[in-house]
């Protein structure tokens, strides 16, 4: 049983977005991201019913609240059970909803996917077949000149690039295996090994180049965290303040996160204070405290304020070293000593060492309050985020990220069976599958290019 | 075409040539109880081996094993006569383990004719066939070149290299089918005005030496398996190998004196129009092709026990014969060789498998059909395969019961048919494991679990047999059960049996299959710590284990297996006018109309359809509401 999705609505602000779940496994995908609010399982819904609920994260935690539409089959748009969930409009809460439909078992739909579900469910008349042929021959065109457009461009080089790499391995396994009698070169486990590794830490930059790009398009989710009363608010107004243009109110997630967007040259923050980081006995600042935790392991830019007028506390390097390891794995993290005007303690930079030499750290010294230190801190985050350099003409989008994602996870089973000693018919089927994936891209098949590449590049035969 | 009634003989079903895939076609029709005729221009040339004596080989291995599991001769042919049996690519994995031997090439032909000759309903006639008769354009019967009619109500064509066929040696060229036969001249314009759109191909052949020319010391030995395995699931004799091959190289000298002539190399001086084999090239071509190579290697294959004759596989050629000499004589081991047979290219006519469908019978000529070489393909096993698959269907439709198709996924065979009736070939097509998306379910040692139910079916593998593969088929799934529920204990003596085998010790429990499934570790091995193991046949414990270790890419090819027949089994009805679909490509459109496949999944597979192509397939179908009607008798 599989299920497709996507977003329903216009993929842009608006009050409402509907992401649409379809096929045999579309209910079991709903329910493991949607919990309606009064108990009831989303199993036992019936058709043409809705619940009021929340969406869920990988941890139970509330994304948004929403409400479900329960459609059973054949009584449904595409003819197969469809789940809607219709949720606030927000781009980054409807994404991440689409997203956790994917990581739930979802595929990407591909466009016009449900209308043709739709119609070979025999849900259209002939006449809104005819049309939806039209467009789908129409879409084959556009596809195809888009084809032919990117094949210059800068993401087909690359896929391009990596699939040659897997094509030639392939190549190289069929004619050993094929012509067993040749005196063909060995397949050396270390060149293939190499070979497999270095294509996924291609396809991992190209999936870092499209985290990169959605953060450019839809804003880059920051957090402002330190100990209550280091200046956070304060910060936030500044940055507010000063911003060029506030682009958009978004609800958060929570009431009791306040998010607000910003901008500071080419890029846009999507910027929430939190409330303070403690440990406490208080439920609800609990449930505040849980959820800031949370929001610090979706945000992109981590901006840590702390009381350069004051000793660090406990609590302080609590935060400094679990920043500083997020750091170390890749996490956009600014430390600012703030107050800066009253003076700071000497013990805020050894404090801060540890973190400062992390790649995607940095330390600065701001007043909040007079303003002083905002361009550097500002000049700094454009830095961290417009930098995707050779790599801005690049265009992923969900479906390719799904290939990609296919591909690498491939890949990585391929090494894995190989390094435990695998035979190599059985690690072909995982290189492949990888192939295969990347292929889907460029719109090749796989099995023909591998006997072209045989016969092109072997001495083979009586 | 005139139609004379004065049949001298009538039959149910005509096959012309009997060579690997005629043979198969004949036995096939006749066992399933049609009367059939079998024509062959040389009594002395039925199952000829012209090219290398041997069977199998990578892929083509696994084709012989599938023809013995659907019911064939080849592998019971082949297993009695045979003078040296490997398997290729042991350590390479299961999937890819490929069983060849070496033949007997005289007694290969013997064993064939004789089992032909006492074949019920099965008639075995020399006599050239010249025309297919036709009745109102429908087919009923041939005429040989003796003027002879020939009733029948279906006929097919394996003519091999036949087909107006013709010798090249250098500069020298003449009529000729293989091995110094008469070629078929006349079969070809009949075939034309019937629709047949034919072409040519071309292939080649090394030279023959005398054995006491060879120094063998200066070349390497190779031997065969010390436990074989038999072609044939039903054979279980204990098989010795009688002979050893040698292995030779090629040299800078070599290379020198065939660039030297490479001008007169038929193949080079323009001479052939015919397409060659990529997978089999000439001498001439290798070293024109990969000059960067310093040797090549070539097999000293002996021809036969009552002949002094040997194959020297991997230097096909179309040099002059003194040039043949001259390079022959360069090679260590082989200076004062004695060419028996002179290596030369031959070419011929054959069809656009393109106008077949997967029965193979003609798409615009009923009960006309087509196999072996005539088809585009290249090797004996590959045309015993199509002919095994155009005699059941042959059969099959006369009886009026419905065709088998074999999928893709089901075995190489139809891997193979599907590849030559939807994509077709630009040059001899050979089976090749990598052209099989489904390596891992196709595997050699279990052709019979795929296919024999579907030979049963179709009438070929009796009822005993049948219940034998059941009787196997339960035995494995119960001992693939079984030790996935053994417990293993983390005992001292376990523990010092992984370290021996160089893999991680236990600490807590674990099952059976768990160990199994490391590579270093096998079933038999782990036998003394499996103390309710019951007695079990080695092709069972081997299905068992393979079940278990590779359970987890068997179950990822099972999926692609099921999304490829989801599209397989939307059917195309056949008399589609695809320019009239809308929203179809007219490139998509023109290509359909040409191939006119039976699926969805078919049309997928086809060059020039792509996916939005398919798409509007999809939706077309459903429009006309003809997607509910299943495909037939698709097997596997």
């Amino acid at each position: 049983m599989s299920a497709i999705c996507a977003v329903s609505t216009p993929l842009a602000e608006g009050a409402i977005s509907v992401i649409r779940i379809s096929g045999g496994s579309a209910l079991t995908v709903a329910a493991k991201v949607f919990k309606p609010a009064g108990g009831k399982s989303v199993a036992d819904m019936a058709g043409y019913t809705c619940a009021y609920g929340y969406v869920v994260d990988g941890e139970g935690a509330r994304v948004d609240d929403a409400v479900l539409t329960v459609f059973r089959a054949p009584h449904s748009y595409t003819g197969e059970d469809v789940a809607e969930i219709s949720c606030h409009g927000g781009l980054y809460v409807t994404k991440k909803i689409l997203r956790l439909c994917c990581e739930n078992g979802a595929k990407p739909a591909e466009r016009g996917e449900f209308t043709k579900l739709a119609f070979i469910n025999g849900k259209l008349s002939l006449t809104q077949a005819e049309a939806v042929m039209d467009v789908i021959s129409a879409q084959g065109e556009l596809t195809l000149h888009s084809a032919n457009l990117a094949r210059g461009g800068e993401l087909f080089r690359r896929i391009d690039g990596i699939k040659s790499g897997l094509i030639k391995l392939l190549g190289e396994l069929s004619a050993w295996v094929d012509y067993p009698e040749e005196e063909l070169p060995e397949v050396e486990d270390a060149a293939m090994a190499q070979t497999l590794s270095d294509s996924a830490a291609q396809i991992k930059r190209l999936l870092a180049v499209y985290n990169n790009g959605m953060l450019l398009r839809q804003g880059v989710p920051a957090v402002i965290v330190g100990r209550p009363n280091v200046g956070k608010s304060t910060l936030m107004n500044l940055l507010l303040g000063y911003g060029r243009a506030i682009v958009t109110d978004i609800a958060g997630t929570t009431r009791d996160i306040i998010e607000e967007s910003v901008r500071l040259g080419d890029v846009t923050l999507r910027l929430s204070d939190t409330a303070g980081i403690r440990e406490t006995e208080d439920e609800v600042e609990k449930i505040g405290v849980e959820l800031a935790r949370r929001r610090l392991d979706e945000s992109a830019l981590i901006i840590a304020v702390f009381d350069g007028s004051s000793q660090p506390a406990a609590e302080d390097t609590e935060l400094i070293s679990a920043l500083a390891e997020r750091a170390a794995r890749g996490g956009r993290v600014i430390a600012l000593i703030n107050k800066s005007d009253k003076g700071v303690q000497s013990e805020w930079r050894g404090a801060l060492g540890e973190f400062e030499s992390a790649e995607n750290g940095a330390v600065f010294e701001i007043s909040a309050k007079s303003g002083e230190g905002r361009e550097l801190l500002e000049r700094r985050i454009c830095e961290m985020f417009s930098a995707a350099g050779d790599d801005s003409d690049i265009f992923v989008n969900e479906r390719q990220k799904y290939c990609l994602e296919r591909a690498l996870e491939n890949l990585q089973a391929a090494l894995g069976a190989q390094q435990i000693g695998v035979t190599l018919d059985a690690v072909t089927i995982s290189i492949g599958e990888a192939a295969a994936a990347l292929s889907e891209l460029t719109g090749e098949r796989i099995t023909e290019t591998v006997v072209d590449e045989v016969f092109s590049k072997f001495c083979v035969g009586k | 075409m005139q139609t004379d009634n004065n049949y001298i003989a009538k039959f149910d079903i005509a096959v012309v040539g009997a060579g690997h895939a005629g043979c198969e076609a004949a036995f096939a029709a006749a066992r399933l109880g049609l009367k059939t005729a079998l024509f062959t221009i040389s009594l002395d040339a039925v199952a000829n081996m012209p090219c290398n004596p041997s069977i199998g080989g990578t892929a083509k291995g696994h084709l012989v094993r599938e023809i013995d599991a659907l019911g064939g001769e080849m592998g019971k042919a082949a297993d009695a006569t045979f003078l040296q049996s490997r398997i290729l690519n042991r350590g390479k994995g299961p999937a890819v383990h490929s069983l060849r031997v070496q033949s007997d090439r005289v007694k290969y032909h013997a064993y064939m004719k004789s089992a032909v000759e006492h074949t019920e309903n099965l008639y075995l006639k020399q006599d050239e066939i010249t025309d297919i008769l036709t009745d109102g354009g429908k087919i009923c019967g041939v005429r040989s070149k003796l003027g002879s009619n020939y009733a029948a109500k279906a006929v097919i064509i394996a003519g091999g290299t036949y087909l107006k066929g013709k010798v090249f040696v250098g500069g020298v060229s003449y009529e000729s089918g293989p091995d110094s036969t008469l070629p078929a001249n006349l079969l070809s314009n009949s075939l034309t005005e019937l629709g047949v759109e034919l072409r040519r191909f071309k292939t080649g052949t090394p030279c023959r030496i005398h054995r006491r020319s060879i120094d063998f010391s200066k070349l390497e030995k190779q031997d065969g398996d010390e436990e074989i395995t038999p072609f044939s699931f039903e054979n279980h004799e204990k098989l010795e190998n009688k002979i050893s091959c040698y292995i030779g190289y090629t040299n800078a000298e070599t290379h020198k004196v065939i660039l030297e002539n490479i001008h007169r190399s038929a193949m080079y001086s323009g001479k052939i129009e015919g397409v060659g084999p990529r997978y089999c090239p000439s001498i001439e071509d290798k070293v024109k092709r990969f000059s960067d190579k310093p040797r090549h290697q070539l097999f000293i294959e002996p021809m036969g026990l009552d002949t002094e004759e040997c194959y020297v596989q991997g230097m096909s050629s179309s040099l002059p014969e003194e040039v043949q000499l001259k390079f022959m004589r360069t090679i260590k081991g082989l200076e004062h060789v004695e060419i028996m047979r002179n290596a030369y290219a031959i070419e011929y006519d054959c069809c656009d498998p393109t106008q077949l469908l997967p029965t193979l019978e003609f798409k615009n000529i009923a009960n006309l059909y087509g196999a072996g070489q005539f088809n585009g393909t290249s090797g004996y096993e590959e045309a015993a395969a199509q002919g095994l698959v155009a005699g059941i269907n042959a059969a099959l439709k006369i009886k009026g019961e419905p065709p088998m198709v074999l999928d893709r996924a089901s075995s190489y065979i139809g891997t193979l048919i599907d590849d030559l009736v939807t994509k077709g070939c630009q040059d001899p097509y050979r089976m090749l494991t990598s052209r099989s998306e489904y390596r891992l379910l196709l595997r050699q040692d279990n052709a019979d679990l795929r296919l024999t139910e579907t030979g049963h079916r179709v009438g070929l593998i009796s009822d005993e047999r049948y219940a034998r593969l059941l009787e196997k088929k339960r035995l494995i799934e119960q001992e693939t059960e079984r030790i996935k529920h053994v417990n293993i204990a983390p005992t001292a003596e376990i523990n010092s049996y992984l370290e021996s085998q160089g893999t991680e010790r236990l600490s807590t429990g674990i099952k059976l299959s768990q160990l199994i499934k490391r590579p270093e570790l096998s079933y038999d091995g782990l036998a003394p710590f499996d103390k309710e193991r019951p007695e079990l046949p080695k092709e069972v414990r081997e299905q068992a284990e393979l079940n278990v270790k590779y359970e987890g890419y068997i179950a990822i090819q099972q999926q692609q297996v099921q999304a490829m027949r989801k599209l397989e089994k939307k059917a195309l009805p056949a008399d589609t006018d695809y320019t009239k679909v809308r929203g179809l490509r007219l490139e998509a459109a023109e290509k359909l109309n040409k191939i006119r496949p039976l699926s969805v999944g078919q049309a997928s597979r086809i060059s020039g359809v792509n996916p939005a192509d398919v798409n509007v397939l999809l939706i077309w179908l459903s429009a006309y509401g003809k997607n509910e009607k299943d495909n037939g008798e698709t097997n596997g």
